[in-house]
């Protein structure tokens, strides 16, 4: 006997006193933050930032972001993931209703490349309201330009939209920083993945 | 490590379904590029035992004050499993929901129903070795939103699970049977296939209903299957 898949259906507007509680001051404890990495992480500590923009090229204010990524080492996580640990966590969700601009702000490590590709990068889903299923796209790095050249998925791309997967590093008083905005529609829209 | 079936989109919605008016701008236009059976999209995410901490199952407790919550309690009894009726087991489930007036305790909730200060509406459990999972909470209330005029959302709980992977990431909503805004809600409408969206409401049973307690009811939640391992011999 099969079963059909249950239906996406959208997160909604009122998701943060249930999925980021913590940084938008609800009495609820985390399962994920905004921090990927903390201190105790190896690897190089970098910020990744960005704002989702709908078709209008406006900010949306309530997006969530998730990010699920492999260590410095290119290897993923297969301990349980904690808030509490200090050191490399691998998962990380953060809302744009917070922050004046509606930007989403993660602290993680630059990931290795990870056994099966040949560039580093980190997974991102996205979900808002005003979107029945949540959009995967990958983040790869600007300075990682051979790498990027060799990778297999980044290739089957079009050209004119591969830049939409590539954060662009400014390094900044208090370290690296990748730019990286998601364009959900437009002629910069991000290229989205059927993973 | 083996891959993830693909996503059925028949059992989906598009990205752009107009009726529901905010995803007009919000969903991606353009196909969808294939990319599945690495590591990256077999792995994700694993919580231990003590991610769900004492009361975050039992939402009737979960956010109380000075009192006990308005409205009526229900339990929510259901089996997470794959789409070959495996179950998926030891998987984090986080519910959130609009109190027993149709208010949610989100500060941008502007709507005209008190909010209940014995009721947070957030909680999450874990289903369980054979894919079983449990919360308590009240029955959410419907409440009206901006999408067209006279617009209300029919009763319902999110939810969201991980599943085994980063590929089986699912956020849904549960609803009530025989509630009848469900026929004017774009949201469920939103997706096409009757038989699939169907699978969103849930079912009342009376041997999960707790005796002068609570009423019961059944959700279950399938998720992407792996793919079938090859055959040695």
């Amino acid at each position: 006997m099969t079963y059909g898949e249950t239906p996406s259906q959208t997160v909604g507007p009122y998701f943060a006193y249930g999925l980021t509680p913590g940084q938008y001051g609800y009495d609820f404890s985390d399962i994920a933050n905004h921090i990927v990495a903390g201190p105790d992480a190896k690897g190089e500590h970098i910020r990744i930032i960005g704002q989702v923009l709908d078709g209008e090229g406006m900010p949306v204010s309530d997006a969530m972001i998730e990010i699920w990524q492999a260590d410095h080492e290119g290897v993923y996580r297969t301990e349980p993931v904690s808030i509490e640990n200090a050191g490399f966590r691998g998962l990380g969700r953060c809302g744009t209703g917070t922050d004046a601009q509606n930007r989403f702000v993660f602290e993680t490590i630059k990931p290795g490349c990870v056994v099966d590709a040949t560039a580093p990068f980190i997974n991102v889903t996205v979900f808002m309201r005003g979107m029945l299923v949540h959009a995967f796209t990958r983040l790869y790095f600007d300075d990682e330009a051979a790498a990027n050249a060799r990778c297999p998925v980044l290739q089957s791309v079009p050209a004119d939209r591969r830049d939409t997967l590539i954060a662009k590093r400014a390094d900044t008083a208090t370290g690296p920083e990748y730019c990286f905005d998601i364009h959900m529609q437009g002629n910069r829209e991000t290229v989205f993945f059927d993973v | 490590m083996s891959g993830f079936k693909p996503r059925d989109w028949s059992s989906h919605a598009p990205y752009i379904a107009p009726d529901y008016k905010s995803t007009i701008l919000r969903g991606p236009t353009k196909p969808l590029m294939s990319l599945s059976g690495g590591i990256s999209e077999a792995s994700g995410p694993v919580f231990a035992r003590a991610a769900v901490r004492d009361l975050d199952w039992d939402l009737t407790r979960n956010g109380r004050v000075n009192g006990e919550p308005i409205g009526e309690r229900i339990v929510v009894h259901g089996k997470v499993m794959d789409g070959d009726g495996r179950p998926v087991p030891h998987t984090l489930i986080e519910v959130w929901q609009a109190n027993a007036a149709g208010r949610y305790v989100h500060k941008v909730d502007q709507h005209d129903a008190p909010l209940d200060p014995n009721f947070r509406g957030s909680g999450r459990c874990m289903s369980d070795e054979n894919g079983n999972y449990v919360f308590y909470t009240i029955k959410p209330g419907a409440y009206p939103w901006g999408n067209h005029f006279n617009a209300w959302r029919p009763n319902h709980i999110h939810l969201s699970l991980f599943g085994p992977g980063f590929a089986t990431r699912l956020v849904t909503q549960m609803y009530f049977p025989g509630d009848p805004l469900l026929a004017l809600d774009p949201i469920f409408l939103g997706t096409p296939d009757e038989a699939a969206r169907n699978r969103l409401i849930s079912k009342f049973s009376i041997d999960k209903t707790e005796e002068g307690f609570a009423l019961g009811y059944q959700f279950d939640i399938v998720l992407r299957g792996r793919l079938a391992t090859p055959m040695e011999d």
